[in-house]
């Protein structure tokens, strides 16, 4: 059994730092040396930086890292074309330029079994009548996912009788809803879906239109960020109790994660912060000069994942605020680092990584 | 129908697959017609067929049509 599928088979949050780090530091190693060899722009920017293959990295803040926007304007990949599975793209909400992630069927198989080992720690092993607060049209285009359709199908291997909650305008499909909440409304269900989704098309239109569903056995999951919401001024604590209070729901779990990354969740526990799985990691580095912070710092969020095999996407530095609040010790018992997401980089601020885009793009150009 | 007949029958609905043709073991995810999406289809039409009700590590493992069959056993159903 490889280490990976080992860790697949124990609980997501077991290891206490010094044996994680160790675990980590040795396979970020091959993973590092195998993208080195089998993907020719990642070659190049190593190289660049200095990277020396027989030279072994001691230290999980030393492994280089690549800013997450080079996967929107370059093709990189370490399989050849004809061992793609599928191609993951980034929704595209926000920025017209999406990412492009190439997957193999070996980085696909741990994706979903790393989600599985997750999700299941919270929500147990059996499947729940299920709600996903979206529309299945979304789903149309089954080669080309991009991370909203991989998100929903990914999820929805942890329910059964599967309701899309929507319909291809956003509106909500009262009539289903109603029937759905008769028949599972008194036993555990799950409900699925982007948080701003949640918010608005789902509580909001409920409200609106005086739908009154109850869930009390009810477990929701969501993600996909939070700008949005804070425009409005609605925070994860107005989020929980909003919903709690409307549909008798208590437990709501956000997870932040990426789909550059798609996999290895940050799932928020029951006193509010994400927490690295086993198979990650979480480094918050300074604005200025990229050094690694302590604890309680906050810097932009670098993560570490041991999962992409077809893309060098193992050692990424996002466009997100964080910081780390502890180590092995949160009160709900997982080992690991647990953290917080303040937000996305300002536009103004984003200069450091532009810079580091411009300078890789030069390497390509070579 | 034999189990063997109904699984064949359930790929065959959910995936769209030539009923004329019997699945060999060999046929994965990731082959033509089976994928993600396409994937949730195959559980509900297996679960249907058998009137069982699958656990997500369960679904999680269904790889290949072969892999079906040792899934199942662990419901009481041979092959």
């Amino acid at each position: 059994m490889s280490v990976i599928d080992e860790l697949f088979s124990s609980n997501p949050y077991s290891l206490s730092a010094s044996r994680k780090n160790k675990l980590l530091v040795s396979e970020l190693n091959e993973l590092t040396s195998f993208h080195y060899s089998n993907c020719e722009p990642y070659n190049k920017i190593l190289t660049n930086f200095g990277y020396k293959p027989k030279k072994r990295i001691k230290a999980i803040a030393d492994f280089p890292f690549l800013p997450v926007r080079l996967f929107k304007t370059h093709k990189i990949q370490s399989i050849p074309d004809t061992e793609v599975l599928k191609v993951l793209t980034s929704s595209g909400t926000t920025s017209q330029v999406v990412s492009k992630i190439a997957l193999n069927r070996e980085t696909a198989t741990y994706q979903v079994k790393a989600l599985a080992n997750i999700v299941t720690s919270f929500i147990g092993h059996k499947r729940y009548p299920m709600i996903i607060v979206d529309s299945d049209s979304i789903l149309k285009n089954k080669s080309n996912l991009n991370a909203r359709g991989a998100g929903l199908v990914g999820l929805s291997n942890f329910g059964r009788n599967h309701l899309y909650a929507l319909d291809e305008n956003m509106n909500l499909k009262k009539e289903e809803l109603i029937a759905f909440a008769e028949k599972f409304g008194n036993e555990p269900v799950l409900i699925f879906g982007f948080t701003f989704m949640i918010w608005q098309y789902f509580l909001g239109e409920c409200k609106k239109h005086g739908v009154n569903i109850k869930f009390p056995y009810g477990v929701l999951i969501h993600s996909g960020g939070w700008k949005k919401l804070i425009e409005i001024s609605v925070s994860n604590k107005i989020f929980k109790s909003e919903l709690s209070s409307y549909f008798w729901i208590d437990k709501i779990y956000n997870f932040y994660g990426m789909v550059e990354q798609v996999g290895s969740i940050y799932m928020e526990c029951e006193h509010g912060y994400l927490h690295t799985p086993n198979y990650a990691e979480i480094i918050i580095r300074d604005y200025h000069d990229w050094s690694p912070l302590p604890h309680g710092k906050k810097g932009i969020i670098q993560t570490l994942s041991l999962l992409p095999r077809s893309y060098p996407g193992h050692s990424l530095l996002t466009e997100d605020i964080g910081h780390t609040v502890g180590t092995d010790n949160c009160r709900c018992g997982r080992k690991g680092t647990y953290f917080l997401v303040e937000g996305r980089i300002p536009k103004a601020e984003v200069r450091g990584c532009s810079d580091t885009h411009a300078e890789s793009l030069t390497i390509f150009n070579q | 129908m034999t189990n063997i007949e109904k699984l064949n029958a359930a790929f065959v609905e959910a995936l769209d697959l030539d009923p004329n043709e019997s699945i060999r073991d060999s046929y994965s995810y990731g082959d033509p017609k089976w994928d993600s999406v396409a994937h949730m289809a195959l559980v509900v039409s297996i679960e249907a067929q058998f009137d069982i009700m699958m656990e997500t590590d369960d679904v999680i493992d269904l790889s290949s049509f072969g892999k079906g069959k040792e899934i199942l056993a662990k419901y009481g159903i041979n092959f």
